[in-house]
Formats: C-alpha cells, structure tokens, sequence
C-alpha cells in the first residue's frame, strides 16, 4: 500500500487539534470563574470561597499545563507538516500567531506562574490581578488563533502578488466577521465546558455527602447539612461550598449555551454566504429549497447527492437558518457543485505542488457523513447540555442532590457533553471547509484559494509523518491518562486536597521563618 | 539592504538567545534534577527556584518561533520541515517536562515522583539538545532545494554541526543551571551548584565555543571576532567569578557568554538565515525569504510596545520571587486522600 503523505498529515492536525481543544476550551471556561471566586473572597472575607478558589483553581492548573505543553506542538507543525501553506499564508497567517505569543502567551504564561507562587508574597488585590490578567491572555489568544483560522475560512485584508497572498489591511485581518463570530461563538462554548465541569463534580461531592450520611435530607425534602470530624475538609462550610458550585456551574452553562446559539446562529448565516456548499453538506441538503433535515439516511459520501434519502424535513426552518425567513430558497449541493467546477476548475492543475494528485478530478463536497452528523452533534450535545442543566437547577432546588448513584453518573458523565459539542463543532468546521485549507472569499480577492492537496511539505516522507502520528497519538494518550487520574485523586479527595491544613492541622510553624517567607505552595 | 527585514533578523535573533539565556538555566535545572540532585529535598528546592519563572521563559521560545513564521515564512517552513523528526522529538521533550513539572508533586507514590524526575530531566535534555541542533544547521546549512524543501530523506539534516550545536545548548544549560542554583537557592544546593560549574565549565562550555569559532572562521568579520572574543572574557569572568563565590556575577558572565556568543553567531551568519548545502544559490536570506513590508510594519509597531512590556513584567516576577529558596522553606509533601468514609465505618453509619 502507497502510504498518502498528505492523509497521514491531515490526520495528524485533526488529533492533535481536536485534543488540544479539550483541554482549550477547559481553561477558558474555569479560568473567569476561578478568579471570580477570589475577588468574592477578599470583597466577603468568607472561608468558603477561598476553599472553593483552592480546590478548583487546583483542577485548573492540572489542566492548563497540559492545554499549554500541547499547543507548542500546533505552532511547530505548520512549519513541520504544512511547509507550503506556511510559505503560501505566512505573510497573514504567521502574524497573528506571533502577535498571540507576544501579546498573549507572555502575559498567560507569566502571571500564572504569579498567581500560583503569589499566595501570601503579593498583595491580596494584586494576587487576584495576576490571576485576572492570565485569563485575559488566554482569551486574547484564543481571539488571536481564531483570527488566523478565520482567514483560512474567509480570507481578507490581502492583495495577490505573484500568486501570494500579501496583507494590505492588519484591521479587515483582526475585525474579519468570521472571527468576530466565530470567537464569540468559541468564548460560549468554553464557557459551557467549564460550567459543565463545575456542575458534574459538585454533584459528586455532593451525592458522596449523602452517600455518607453527612447530609440528610428533612421531611419537606430540604436538606440538613451536616458535619463529619473524621474526614478532612466535610466541616460545616463543605456542603455550601458544592452547592453554591454546583448553581455557580449550572447558571454559567445555561447562559452560556444561550449566547452559543445566538452567536451560531450569525455564524451559520454568515457561512451560508462565505462557503455555501459547507453549509449545504451540512443539511444534507442536495436540491435547492427551504426545507431542513431532521434526518436523512442514505449513502452520504456519494458524490451525486442523488442517494440521499430525507426521512423528517421540517419546511421552512432552513431557510431560517440560513436567510432569517422561512420562503428564501437555499441552494442545494447539485446547484452549487457546478458553480464551483466553473469557478475553481475541474481537476487540480499539472503542477508538481499536488504530487501523484496533480490532474485528479476535484471533489468540492466535504464528506458529508461527517460534516452533517458534526453538525448535529454539535448543536445536540450543547443542547443536552444545557438541558441537563436547566434540570440539575430543579433537582437541587431543595439543597442537595438526589440519593440516586445512576443520576450521580449522569452529571458526571454529562461533563463531556460541551466537549463533544466543542470537538464536532471544530471537526465540522474544518471539516467542511475541504478541499480547500484557504476557502475562497466569493466577495474577496479573485483567485485566492489554497487546495489542502497542495499545502503539505513536499520534502517529509509518509514515514516520518507516520511515525509522528504514531508517537504523538501514544504521547497524547498517556498525557490523558495522567491528567484524568489526577483530576479524579483531587476530586475524590475533596476540600482538603487543595486545602492541605484542613488534613493536617497540627504542623509545627516554630522553624523560626516568618509565615510569609515559607512557599505557600510549592513543586 | 532591506531594512525591515533586517530589524525581524535581528529581533529573532534577540529572541533566540533570550530563549537560550531563560530557558538555559531552567532546562539546566531540569537535568540537574535527574543527574545532581541527591535527596527529594534537594530537588525540590531545584524545582522551586524556576517554578515561578519557568513557564515564562519557555514563551521565548513560542515567540521566537512565531515571529520566524510571521516575519520569515521561508525559513520557518524550510528550517521545520527539514528538520521534522528532531522537530518531533523537541517537542515530545518540552511536553513532558512541562507537565512532569506541574504534576510530578501531585501523585503520593515513590514511583510517581521519580517517573516524572526522568520525564523533566530527560525531557529538558532532549529538548536543549534539538534546539542547539536546530539553531547550529540554521546558521552552517541543510541540504535544501531550490524550493527549501529538504534533499536526501528523513536524516539528511544529521552532521557534525547538529551535534555540536547540541552539546553547545545542553552543556550550557548545565553551568548556567549550576549558577542560577548557586545564585537563586540557599544550603547544599547551592553549594553544590558553585562546585559543579567550577568543575564543568571549562569542558561543559567548550562545544558552545567550538560553534562560534567555526561560525567566526567560516565568515567572520572584524566586528564578529571581537564579539566572539567578548565572548571568551566573559566565560572567563564567569569562572572567576564563581570561583571566588560571587554569584550574581558568574551567573551573568556565563549569561554574558552566551549572549556574546550567539550574536557572533547571528552577525556573522547574515543576511543568510538558512544556508543550503546543495547550492548557495538556493539560500534562504533576510530578503529572499521574509513577509512583505507591510507585514513587517505592522509587527514593528507592536514589537515596540510588547517587547519591553514583556522585559518590565518578567523582570517584575523575578524581583517579586527574588528571594532564595531553601530546603527549610518548603512545605512539607500532601497526600490526597479521598474525602470519604472509611469501609469499615460506613456499615455501621447506615444502620443508624
């Protein structure tokens, strides 16, 4: 078998992007509510939020080292796996990835490492600053990355020279409408992850407190906390801490998902202008109509379109989506197609840039098994999501939550439903943009489109490339073991794992150093 | 001479040694942890000492990188590609030290700790490696084609100068590790960082030495051998100085070192940025592979204003953790135990 250098690359970004973006939108979504908790701490003076501050800004620093040690690996691979694009984009593309670094991942990388070392050293209104500036880089960086994604998806602000794209307007880069959205709509998502998150484990914290007869509930159902002495941490502040996580988690997922439908909403019109056919293969929607697909079965992959079966189609809602009536015709996969082949070509050209594939015949609708179920996907697990959210707010109306372990696992399992939303949202996005990396702008620049078949690096073998995708599969793999386990010890244990005086009262402070001089925490 | 280019030269270059001076001493440190470090305390302090600042450090490199990419598309493309498997094997060095780093005192059992000892350790030995490599065939030359794509398979990178770049960067970090130790921790780990770099510059240093040299022989200037030659003195400074127990000073003059050194390196390599061994005319220079000058402009602007932003806030951090770390301030290791009822309890418990 002739191993496709390009295919193997191409697998390579998805796996290491997808991954990456767990551990992303993890960050964004508990970074804001981490510092919000602290700023409640030293405005209130309440011992509870400070808990809360330890124990989850604890689940966030394990995850965030692991979301910065495996972005290192998405700046060094355009470089690595996609020579030609990087030579074909860099004079736009290149620039808002340095900007992040220097505007961005200074700033992250520096006041974390302050907040982490800070506690007791900086003063307390300084300390929470530190933490709010890291989270605002990570936002900045996050707007940064989707600016340079968005040029992939909708490039403007160049002119073509020589063939090249060359930036005439930094500001039509930064304030392109696809960011703006696609940001917006990026910032949500996050934000459900890490509502989602919150809620799950607060949950089980809570559950566990029942489980253990600390917390019974009274005859109206109401719950009476209690206390267990023999167990670091389930003192008389415990249960108030979960719930008051547990609302915290549900209220941000609810709004958030909010704010992810209204901004995929302007998202999805904007692409049903920018990359029709995408949002097409989206729908499954093969002739010209207003009709959307609640389910189509069929032989999806075919290129024809004419095997695909609308089973449940609801008129109108289409058209809806795409136009913001429910009457405006959209058109369909086999109107489209042939505006493309005129627009584009039929086959790749006779150049040496696309290897064994220059002259193929160019297939311009993304597979469709993929972006139709990404699409659905998406929007159901974010609805999922929000729903369950919506319910875990009743369900603990009452202080606490149900006996039952089956709803426990619910929750718990329900943390991974933004991820999945996020994941099939991205895989949707990039995947519907095939073939091209660089789409063409149908009101930008004539001519400027990049064919992924021609952006890999014509001198890395398959075997190289196998074998990264191999070792950085495994690598992955591994990390998610060790960061999973870690977030279950630290979960399990509670309180007083991020809390270590509330385990061990009694240490001896007569080492003869002032309080401040000792690391409040240390490797 | 192009003029913006030549600026995006210079600041890659800047940012290049910056990473090498930062980063030096922590990756240093990293393997210090693996290959001096006698007793869990000890590393301790070790990791202590570049916990605030390390993270940091290591985004010289992501900007380094990204400006490459931004400012010089050719030789990012051409420099990564060909290099794809060191490449690979960098960053599979930085990932692990990186989270061994944050997750090494997590864990409670022995086998953990010393797991994630050999993850940074290695890791930062891999790493420091590749990057000197990577630096060392950037400035003496890859076998590349008219397109900057690399001729002759997977290892056609491989030569006497990869591993001479590597030594330089991995024996480096080694005695600035040793006097940042001796500057930055208090006790035996201090003591102990001074003896190794009394006993290990004057070899530890030698492969950084030989890559100026060869770089000055090679197309030196004037200007380059003076520089090269401020490089000497201050690697001698720098032994002095340890030797005769001043620790700021020898910290700055194996810093001075490297600084001096690799802007004799720069200097003389420009306005060349990525020779190609098959033909000089296939060589990637400051003009025939930079962004346009609006590009470069736009960059310019916010270089000015983030560059020394990011100086005053690093330089902030290490003012704020000034203070040097000892064994007697750190806090003693937390097991996390989970937050529920023992078994044997819990029968008892339902009844009630």
């Amino acid at each position: 078998m002739q191993l496709d250098p390009l295919l193997i690359a191409r697998w390579q970004f998805g796996i290491t992007t997808v991954y990456h973006f767990w551990m992303v939108p993890l960050t964004i979504g508990l970074g804001p509510v981490v510092a919000g908790m602290q700023m409640r701490w030293h405005r209130t003076g309440d011992v509870r939020w400070y808990r809360m501050v330890k124990f989850w800004g604890k689940l966030y620093l394990i995850n965030v080292i692991v979301a910065i040690a495996t972005g290192l690996v998405q700046e060094f691979q355009f470089g690595m796996a996609w020579s030609e694009y990087a030579k074909f984009v860099g004079d736009v593309f290149g620039a808002p990835l340095a900007l992040e670094s220097l505007l961005a991942f200074f700033i992250e990388s520096t006041f974390l490492g302050l907040w982490i070392f800070g506690w007791n050293k900086l003063p307390k209104a300084i300390h929470v600053a530190c933490l709010w500036i890291a989270v605002a880089g990570s936002i900045v960086s996050a707007y940064f990355i989707i600016v340079a994604n968005s040029w992939m998806q909708h490039p403007v602000g160049v002119v073509l020279v020589k063939g090249h794209p060359v930036m005439n307007d930094v500001w039509a880069v930064l304030t392109n409408n696809t960011a703006v959205t696609a940001f917006t709509h990026t910032m949500f998502g996050s934000f459900g992850v890490g509502g989602a998150f919150l809620l799950g484990i607060s949950w089980y914290q809570l559950w566990q407190r029942r489980r253990d007869g600390i917390d019974t509930v009274d005859v109206t159902g109401r719950v009476v906390p209690g206390v267990a002495p023999g167990i670091p941490g389930r003192d008389g502040s415990d249960h108030s801490i979960w719930i008051t996580s547990l609302r915290i988690g549900a209220v941000v997922a609810i709004v958030a998902f909010a704010g992810v439908a209204i901004s995929g909403d302007a998202q999805g019109k904007l692409m049903f202008q920018q990359q029709p056919l995408k949002m097409a293969a989206a729908e499954a929607a093969c002739h010209t109509g207003t009709s959307f697909s609640v389910l189509s079965i069929g032989a999806l992959g075919s290129t024809t379109c004419s095997d695909v079966v609308p089973v449940i189609e609801i008129p109108g809602v289409l058209s809806f989506l795409a136009k913001g009536n429910f009457t405006t015709p959209v058109e369909g996969v086999d109107q489209l197609l042939p505006q493309y082949e005129a627009k584009y070509g039929t086959n790749l050209p006779d150049n040496p840039i696309y290897g064994s594939r220059a002259g193929e015949k160019i297939n311009y609708l993304p597979m469709m098994e993929v972006t139709y179920w990404g699409f659905r996907m998406m929007i159901g697990f974010g609805g999922i999501a929000a729903f369950a959210a919506a319910v875990a707010l009743w369900l603990t109306r009452k202080g606490t939550v149900p006996r039952s372990k089956g709803i426990m696992l619910l929750a718990v399992g329900g943390i991974l439903a933004p991820f999945a939303a996020n994941s099939a949202g991205w895989i949707f996005t990039e995947m519907g943009r095939q073939p091209f990396v660089v789409a063409p702008n149908p009101t930008g620049v004539d001519g400027l489109y990049m064919f992924t078949a021609a952006a890999v690096s014509p001198g890395v073998s398959a075997g190289e490339m196998l074998f990264s995708v191999i070792a950085l599969t495994l690598v992955y793999a591994v990390l998610m073991v060790f960061e999973i386990r870690l977030l279950v010890r630290y979960v399990r244990g509670g309180i007083a794992s991020a809390v270590p005086e509330l385990a061990e009262p009694d240490q001896p402070d007569d080492d003869g150093h002032p309080k401040s001089d000792v690391l409040a925490f240390a490797y | 001479m192009e003029f913006l280019p030549s600026v995006w030269f210079i600041i890659i270059a800047v940012l290049w040694t910056g990473y090498l001076f930062l980063e030096g001493f922590d990756l240093g440190v990293g393997m210090h942890l693996l290959f001096s470090a006698r007793t869990e305390t000890q590393r301790r302090v070790m990791l202590n000492a570049i916990g605030p600042v390390w993270d940091g450090n290591e985004v010289w490199l992501i900007t380094a990188v990204g400006a490459m990419f931004a400012a010089f598309p050719f030789w990012y493309a051409s420099l990564f590609s060909a290099l794809y498997l060191p490449m690979i094997f960098v960053l599979f060095g930085l990932i692990f030290r990186a989270v061994g780093i944050e997750f090494r005192g997590k864990g409670k059992s022995a086998r953990w700790t010393r797991g994630w000892d050999i993850a940074i350790g290695l890791g930062s030995l891999v790493s420091a490696f590749g990057v000197g490599a990577a630096l060392a065939l950037t400035t003496t030359g890859l076998p590349l084609n008219a397109n900057g794509d690399r001729v002759g398979g997977a290892f056609a990178w491989f030569n006497g100068y990869a591993v001479i770049g590597g030594l330089a960067v991995v024996g480096f970090s080694l005695v600035h590790a040793a006097a940042f130790l001796a500057l930055k921790t208090d006790g035996d780990v201090r003591d102990a960082g001074r003896a190794f770099a009394r006993r290990a510059a004057p070899i530890a240093l030698v492969p950084l030495l030989v890559w100026i040299l060869a770089l000055q022989v090679e197309k030196g200037t004037g200007v380059t051998w003076i520089i090269a030659a401020v490089a000497v003195a201050a690697a001698v400074v720098g032994m002095l100085a340890n030797a005769h127990r001043r620790e700021g000073w020898a910290f700055v003059g194996f810093g001075a070192f490297l600084a001096a050194g690799m802007a004799s390196i720069f200097v003389a390599s420009f306005p060349v940025v990525l020779p190609s061994t098959i033909n000089h005319a296939f060589d990637l220079t400051v003009a025939n592979a930079s962004s346009s000058a609006y590009t470069l402009g736009v960059m310019s602007v916010v270089a000015c204003f983030g560059i020394p932003l990011v100086l005053a806030y690093q330089g902030w951090t290490y003012w704020v953790f000034r203070k040097r770390v000892s064994g007697d301030l750190i806090p003693a290791a937390h097991a996390v135990e989970p937050a529920v009822r023992q078994q044997a309890v819990q029968p008892a418990l339902r009844q009630q």
